[in-house]
């Protein structure tokens, strides 16, 4: 029982963590707090979603719409409440105020179309395939999500760190006067940046969507404040801290549901995050996850 | 090469620079040298599109370029190495060369002329996979014109190369300059060691309070007593 519910801890983590690291990669290069990080990943679920309900998309399709969805969301946020203020030179706490206002818009907005509804994916968007193993179930399901996961966060390391559009992201991270001397766009930087930040969120969105089967307007509150809690346990702009404090809390609060009490859950990521502050104030990962922190000094 | 007119440029309504014209010209060593908060930096940062101009015309090859995003000039052949050296210090040694080549598009060079900064800055090819944020000041300095000169520049605008260098890394750096120039490369060098700018140059202009006050033959303002007044005992007295 306690093996099946860390599998479960486990699934839900890494999509936390999934969540967690756009969040994360927007903060570490532009030091925005993107507080309508929620909603876009709400809107990219409901991309998957209707992309499913329309046009009967499989799943491989829906997660990619729900990518391209998020990433186109996250691009226009960043050209209507982000890039004017850049301009301008704003300090960085407008920015977080701009987010709210934006986030409020984007979800009053799916709340409109979406009439207050809980949707779901249909039952067979994903097929139903149980392995036992070891006395455990696992479902197909779950290998998929954590497999995508995982890909997901090879395949971003890979991009910041083994291209050169990653290198031009990590110069911009860390001066985007120097960067614009060189002759780098920080225009296409902060393009890129915001899409695979909406992308992440998108499948992210879309996943949790089938998991706990519900999409709806306010799916990506709960979300962003634990995504909170995941960044600052990882330290701030943390790669490799955004996934393990992600899986962390997706295993507390799993187990917390299952032993505890549902209610509890938030309670004790929170206390969690009190606890580690108090003893580690940089974070789990602290200075080890520097080396791989896309930061601007 | 580059031709700047009256140009003028204000901070919040303070005015850095009021009414500034020189012109360099191509494959000489032009130096712009003055006090503290002259506006020498300010100059460079108009020229290479960073700060707004409130009035005037800069030129480049003939061509305005005052309006036009930083990062278009820089692509067109005005690359900039800015006070304080700010190199990537996240990245490798290899990587800021590589971006200072990516950087540039098109214009860049080839992966290949790697090996030429190499060769003016041996020890960079030694530091190669070091983080370049772990490199003493004076191999930051070669690094931030080494990479500068992967974007292939038509000029060089360096903003104080000698600032908080040891007299032989100042002169090793010079070295290369100098090397830079006779290969054909224009550039723009500003300084407050005023001595060794003007040894450096071909042609001078000294700025205070945001106006130039001399221009010319950089060895006649080496001679000039007004000139050797006011710089030359408080460069030596620093050096
Ligand atoms: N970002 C800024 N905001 C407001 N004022 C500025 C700014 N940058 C420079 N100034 C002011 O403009 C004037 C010229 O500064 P600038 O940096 O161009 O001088 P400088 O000749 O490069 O000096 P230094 O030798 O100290 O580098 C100074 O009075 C300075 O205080
Ligand atoms: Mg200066």
């Amino acid at each position: 029982m306690l093996m099946q519910q860390l599998l479960n801890g486990v699934v839900v983590g890494s999509v936390y963590g999934l969540f967690a690291l756009g969040f994360t990669l927007i903060f570490g290069v532009n030091h925005i707090m993107n507080m309508a990080h929620g909603a876009v990943f709400m809107w990219g679920a409901f991309a998957g979603l209707y992309a499913v309900i329309l046009f009967d998309v499989p799943f491989p399709i829906a997660l990619l719409i729900g990518a391209v969805g998020g990433g186109m969301v996250s691009v226009v946020l960043d050209w209507v409440a982000f890039r004017p203020l850049r301009k301008r030179g704003a300090p960085e706490f407008s920015s977080i105020v701009s987010s709210i206002g934006a986030s409020l818009i984007m979800l009053s907005l799916a709340q409109q179309l979406t009439a207050t509804r809980v949707m779901r994916f249909p039952f067979d968007i994903f097929p139903i395939v149980v392995f036992n193993f070891m006395g455990l179930r696992i479902q197909l399901l779950q290998l998929i999500i954590v497999g995508i996961v995982f890909l997901m966060v090879i395949g971003l390391l890979y991009y910041l760190y083994r291209t050169k559009y990653g290198r031009h992201i990590r110069s911009v991270a860390f001066s985007e006067q120097t960067s614009k001397l060189l002759g780098i766009n920080p225009f296409a930087v902060n393009f890129q940046l915001f899409f695979l930040s909406g992308a992440l969120a998108g499948i992210a969105g879309v996943l949790i969507g089938i998991v706990f089967n519900s999409v709806h307007f306010m799916m990506g509150e709960p979300l962003l404040l634990r995504a909170f809690v995941v960044i600052i346990l990882g330290g701030l702009g943390s790669i490799p801290g955004a996934l393990i404090a992600g899986l962390l809390i997706g295993i507390i609060q799993t187990l917390t549901v299952a032993y505890i009490s549902a209610g509890m859950a938030d309670a004790l990521v929170f206390s969690l995050l009190f606890l580690v502050l108090l003893v580690r104030p940089t974070g789990l990962l602290g200075n080890s996850g520097a080396v791989a922190r896309v930061t601007r000094i | 090469m580059l031709t700047i007119e009256n140009l003028a440029v204000a901070y919040k309504g303070i005015m850095a620079l009021r009414g500034v014209s020189l012109s360099v010209a191509k494959g000489e060593i032009f130096t712009l040298i003055g006090p503290n908060g002259a506006g020498k930096s300010t100059m460079l940062n108009a020229a290479s599109g960073i700060v707004p101009a409130m009035s005037g015309r800069i030129l480049f090859d003939g061509e305005p370029i005052q309006g036009r995003a930083a990062h278009l000039i820089a692509r067109a052949g005005l690359i900039q190495v800015p006070e304080g050296r700010r190199v990537i210090s996240p990245l490798t040694v290899a990587e800021n060369l590589a971006l200072g080549r990516e950087a540039a598009g098109r214009r860049g060079s080839e992966a290949s002329d790697i090996d030429e900064v190499y060769e003016l800055f041996p020890i960079l090819a030694e530091r190669r996979n070091q983080l370049s944020g772990q490199l003493s000041g004076g191999q930051q300095q070669m690094l931030a014109i080494g990479r500068a000169l992967m974007g292939k520049p038509r000029i060089l605008l360096l903003d104080e190369p000698s600032l908080g260098l040891a007299p032989v890394i100042v002169r090793e750096v010079f070295d290369a300059l100098i090397r830079l120039n006779r290969g054909g490369l224009t550039i723009l060098l500003v300084e407050q060691n005023a001595k060794l700018a003007l040894q450096t140059a071909h042609n001078a202009a000294v700025i205070e309070q945001g106006r130039i006050v001399h221009q010319g033959a950089a060895s006649d303002l080496i001679d000039d007593p007004v000139v050797a007044d006011h710089y030359f005992g408080r460069a030596e007295v620093m050096a």
